[in-house]
């Protein structure tokens, strides 16, 4: 099953490949990795998306607990979450195409960031799901780069990753 | 007290009671090596290579239970290190490494001996640091004293460029009594219901067994183990890394388990409904096949490392914490009980494993006219009157030595079970004499092995570490051999040396005394010579039946129920090799 693993870390240089290296050390599999940094500056704040059997993911949250560094922990599949991701996707356009892209964004809730004459970049959020979707609906030999941030996530309520 | 960078960490060293650094200089770390020459407290073993400095640390560190502390150079040196630090790391042991870097200015510019020793190592540390600040010196050795003998032990590298131990530099110094790191926080003490649950399945079970290891070892839990052992009456087992912790002559003891554990260990193992692990983690070595694993067991895990627990094997009852204070609690709540173990089904366990002992599976042929490797630990045994240190190398001998010497005390047995590191034994050793200099200690090592770190005879005359080394010279890579006898037809593929040097005379290069031992009449004798020179290192040759095998054995892919016995017992296995 997929998981997403949010990671409170001490803001150090070593921290993040500590977070790699396991992963690649271990063989677990890693779908995807976002780290930026938190309202406390001594910590950073990381996603993590990866896949694996129960006892997979129950050894994945008891080593990343192992590391020093790693001060706290949650698995979002352990409680109602909310899942964003920010994609950027630049597409060719022409006269034809510039009003079906235009529209296939707005029923995705994008947003057309730039314009060229020959180019669009369209920003979107949502949960992969939805982004895949969106990649799914437009014309693939159109697309010149997509950027994804890779899912990050929170949990719903009072209930909170924080010290 | 204000204070260089290199006068902090040999002060933060002497602050932290440290006895003996072992180590070896070099350009990153000459500010350190003049600070340790202005100075007497902490003394500096000087080893020949540094892979000797990291296992006479570890050895040190698992004779005493006190941290060992190495100190090497940048680049080739931190290198050279790196295999002792894994070994460390595998089983658990306390160290700290402190390496030299280059100047903080020229990190990442492939300057001269420039490695990136904080990354080489993160795999096989339990945390490294990186000092890039003079004032943060004293507080992160102080952490890493911390991390490196807390919670489950283990290795922790100190990466110290060369400005930070600029003489002409001088910050206040005060070393911290205490540090705290926010994320990091062992379990002590274990969970009182988990504690109640396993308890209660203790006093039900038919066929309980103890299988207990490296854990309580290093917990220092000895006394507790055999109090809990003795108040429950059930047979005890232990891993390779937890003999002596508790007494093998005891009845209650049915041997090691595993891959070369004894028949009564493995069926029992086999056979048992209830398992109590108790600082050991389930090792592929012990295991054997994973799914036919104890198949009617459940099972209750005393382990401080949560991510121990369940890695392999899933328990019923898991149990984060020291073993110690485990056991302290578990023993309480028996001695509280109304309920006690039901003697009945004890008994009937009792005949039973008394039954799979009968078969004798470390007997071995004793007439034979060749020196068996058996034999000659027997020998040791006997006339060390099993109170010796004992530190082996990896292979054939290891396992021998684990078989045929019964450790009663925890901290005797001294060797590399998780790495499996050849070259081990003897700088190990020379850790071991030091620390217990009154204490007789021997090296039970093989002819491949010994010449990994054979270049540490240098220092052991140099500190006057008179040790014995016990030589089963079976002209093999005798571990690899059986390995190529048993799964690949005899094809003994590089496991031989066409050139071994002649131990004796190499022993008295070095300056010790060599012996040569190939007749079995000559075994008692030449022990009992060798353990009179009380101040001399003597290395003992002893030229053993080549074709000699460990037996009993669990062959890959087989379960504890599997096991391969000797032939015949009482038959030799002898055969005529090309
Ligand atoms: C050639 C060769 C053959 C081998 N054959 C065998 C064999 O037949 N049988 C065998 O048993 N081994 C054998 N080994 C060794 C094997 O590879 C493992 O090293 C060994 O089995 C591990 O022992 P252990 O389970 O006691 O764990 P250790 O490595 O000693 O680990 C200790 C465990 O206890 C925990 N712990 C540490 N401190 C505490 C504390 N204070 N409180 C609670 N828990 C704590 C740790 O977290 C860890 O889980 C062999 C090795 C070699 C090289
Ligand atoms: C550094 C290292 N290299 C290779 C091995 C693989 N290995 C395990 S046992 C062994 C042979 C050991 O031979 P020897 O020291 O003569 O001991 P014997 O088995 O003959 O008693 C080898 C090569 C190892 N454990 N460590
Ligand atoms: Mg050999």
């Amino acid at each position: 099953m997929r998981h997403i693993i949010s990671i409170l870390i001490e803001n150090e240089s070593g921290a993040l490949s500590r977070v790699a290296g396991l992963f690649s050390a271990r063989g677990y599999n890693i779908e995807s990795l976002t780290v930026a940094p938190t309202e406390d500056p001594s910590l950073s704040r990381m996603t993590l998306v990866t896949r694996g059997s129960d006892d997979i993911i129950e050894q994945i949250t008891k080593q990343l607990n192992k590391l020093i560094d790693v001060v706290k922990l949650i698995d979002l599949a352990d409680s109602v979450h909310i899942e964003r991701e920010l994609m950027m996707v630049k597409v060719k356009t022409n006269e034809q195409t510039r009003e079906e892209i235009r529209g296939m964004a707005d029923i995705f809730r994008g947003k057309i960031i730039d314009v060229t004459p020959t180019t669009y970049v369209v920003e979107m959020t949502g949960p992969s799901s939805k982004l895949d979707a969106f990649i799914a609906a437009i014309d693939g030999d159109s697309i010149i780069e997509v950027v994804r941030s890779g899912p990050t996530g929170i949990s719903r309520g009072e209930k909170g990753l924080h010290l | 007290m204000e204070l260089n960078g290199a006068q902090i960490v040999i002060q933060s060293l002497k602050d932290e009671g440290v006895e003996y650094i072992f180590g070896y200089p070099g350009g990153a770390v000459l500010h350190l090596y003049d600070a340790i020459f202005q100075q007497d407290d902490v003394k500096h073993i000087l080893v020949r290579h540094e892979q000797g400095a990291t296992h006479a640390a570890d050895g040190y560190a698992r004779a005493t239970g006190k941290p060992g502390v190495v100190l090497v150079t940048s680049g080739p040196g931190a290198t050279n290190a790196v295999t002792g630090i894994a070994t460390a790391y595998m089983d658990s042991i306390p160290m700290v490494i402190i390496s030299g870097q280059v100047p903080s200015p020229v990190i990442g510019s492939d300057a001269f001996q420039e490695v990136d020793m904080v990354g080489i190592t993160r795999p096989c540390v339990k945390h490294n640091f990186l000092v890039k600040d003079v004032t943060k010196l004293a507080e992160t050795m102080k952490k890493a004293f911390y991390v490196a003998t807390t919670g489950r032990p283990g290795p922790v590298v100190v990466d110290v460029p060369k400005d930070i131990t600029d003489p002409s530099i001088k910050v206040p110094y005060k070393y911290p009594k205490k540090v705290t790191i926010r994320s990091y926080n062992p379990a002590v003490t274990g969970h009182k219901g988990q504690i109640k649950k396993a308890v209660d399945l203790l006093l039900t079970a038919q066929k309980p067994i103890i299988y207990s290891g490296g854990g309580v070892v290093l917990g220092e839990a000895s006394k507790e183990l055999i109090e809990f052992t003795h108040t429950l009456g059930f047979p005890i087992t232990n891993t390779l890394m937890g003999l002596g912790a508790y007494p093998a002559t005891d009845k209650q003891f049915v041997g090691m388990l595993g891959m070369h554990g004894t028949y009564e260990a493995n069926m029992a193992m086999h056979e048992s409904d209830v398992i109590i692990a108790i600082g050991a983690r389930f090792d592929d070595r012990v295991t054997g096949k994973l799914d036919q694993f104890c198949p009617h067991a459940q099972i209750i895990h005393i382990d401080v490392d949560p991510a121990s627990i369940s890695k392999t094997v899933k328990v019923a009852i898991p149990i984060v914490g020291e073993v110690k204070p485990v056991l302290e609690q578990m023993l309480e709540m028996i001695r509280e009980s109304k309920k006690k173990p039901s003697k009945k089904a004890l008994e009937n366990w009792w005949n039973q494993i008394e039954q799979w002992r009968s078969v004798k599976c470390l007997e071995y042929d004793r007439e034979s006219r060749l020196i068996k490797p058996q034999y000659v630990i027997e020998q040791l045994y006997e006339v060390t009157k099993g109170d010796a240190y004992i530190t082996s190398d990896v292979g054939q001998h290891q396992m021998w030595a684990a078989q045929y010497y019964p450790f009663d005390k925890p901290r005797r047995w001294i060797n590399s079970g998780g790495l499996g590191t050849m070259g081990f034994g003897l700088p190990a050793a020379i850790g071991v004499k030091l620390a217990f200099p009154d204490s007789e200690v021997a090296c039970v090592t093989g002819d491949a092995s010994i010449q990994m770190c054979i270049q540490e005879l240098s220092t052991a005359l140099q500190y006057k570490t008179p040790i014995k080394i016990i030589n089963l010279n079976n002209s093999y890579m005798g571990m690899v051999r059986q390995w190529q006898e048993f799964s690949y037809e005899s094809r003994y593929s590089h496991s031989y040396m066409d050139t071994i040097p002649e131990f004796v005379k190499l022993a008295e290069a070095y300056g010790h005394v060599g012996m040569r031992i190939d007749k079995p009449e000559e075994v008692r004798p030449a022990l009992e010579e060798a353990f009179a020179m009380k101040d001399r290192t003597v290395f003992l040759d002893i030229l053993t039946d080549r074709t000699e095998n460990v037996y009993p054995m669990i062959e890959s892919g087989k379960g504890h129920h599997d096991m391969t016995l000797r032939v015949a017992s009482g038959t030799s296995t002898d055969r005529e090799l090309a």
